[in-house]
């Protein structure tokens, strides 16, 4: 089965792409930065998600998952960025 | 179908490196959410639509093509308002002469 270990490949290189917004997420100057790096890194754990439950041929448990931590994060940024927009940048 | 699941798989993994070479090397808060907002929604749609071709025709699929019209709507929106609160709170653009 070839498309399995092309779907490992694809985790493999996702694994590598999440700590490069991980520093973003760490060293970014200001707030901003911070909330734009996890934005990354959510969608990139969407990514692995479905990729895992593709891997595994339990592909109907693991969207299940994938949708409801896209909606966590929806909601967990909108609410983030109104109260900024409220509050002004003073670290 | 599988050489056309492993090209759409190709060219999400493509957009999603180029995302996260920008969001390393760019140099302004604006221009970082360029990168991330736009590039990573493009490099997300394909590997779902990729995987959604490798469902078939099912439930599952049907569940796939939700998070893709999902994400395509919430990422832009997420990078629109954090752009906004930065603008409005006062972050200033980055420009050639502040970089001295």
């Amino acid at each position: 089965m070839i498309i399995a270990e092309f779907y490992l490949g694809c985790l493999f290189g996702l694994a590598i792409l999440i700590p490069v917004y991980l520093y973003r997420a760490i060293v970014g100057p200001n707030v901003f930065d911070r909330l734009i790096g996890l934005n990354g890194i959510t969608a990139k754990a969407i990514l692995f998600l479905v990729l895992v439950g593709a891997f595994t041929n339990q592909l109907d448990m693991f969207v299940d998952i994938a949708l409801g931590y896209g909606l966590l994060n929806l909601v967990g940024s909108l609410a983030v960025g109104k109260y900024l927009e409220k509050k002004g940048l003073k670290e | 179908m599988i050489y056309l699941i492993m090209l759409f798989l190709t060219i999400g993994l493509f957009f999603l490196v180029v995302s996260a070479i920008g969001a390393i090397r760019l140099p302004d808060f604006y221009t970082r959410s360029h990168a991330i907002g736009v590039t990573d929604t493009v490099g997300t749609l394909f590997i779902l639509i990729g995987l959604s071709i490798d469902a078939g025709v099912s439930f599952t699929s049907a569940k796939l093509l939700l998070i893709t019209v999902f994400i395509y709507i919430a990422n832009p929106t997420i990078t629109h308002v954090l752009f906004r609160a930065a603008i409005r709170s006062g972050l200033k653009p980055w420009t050639k002469q502040s970089q001295k």
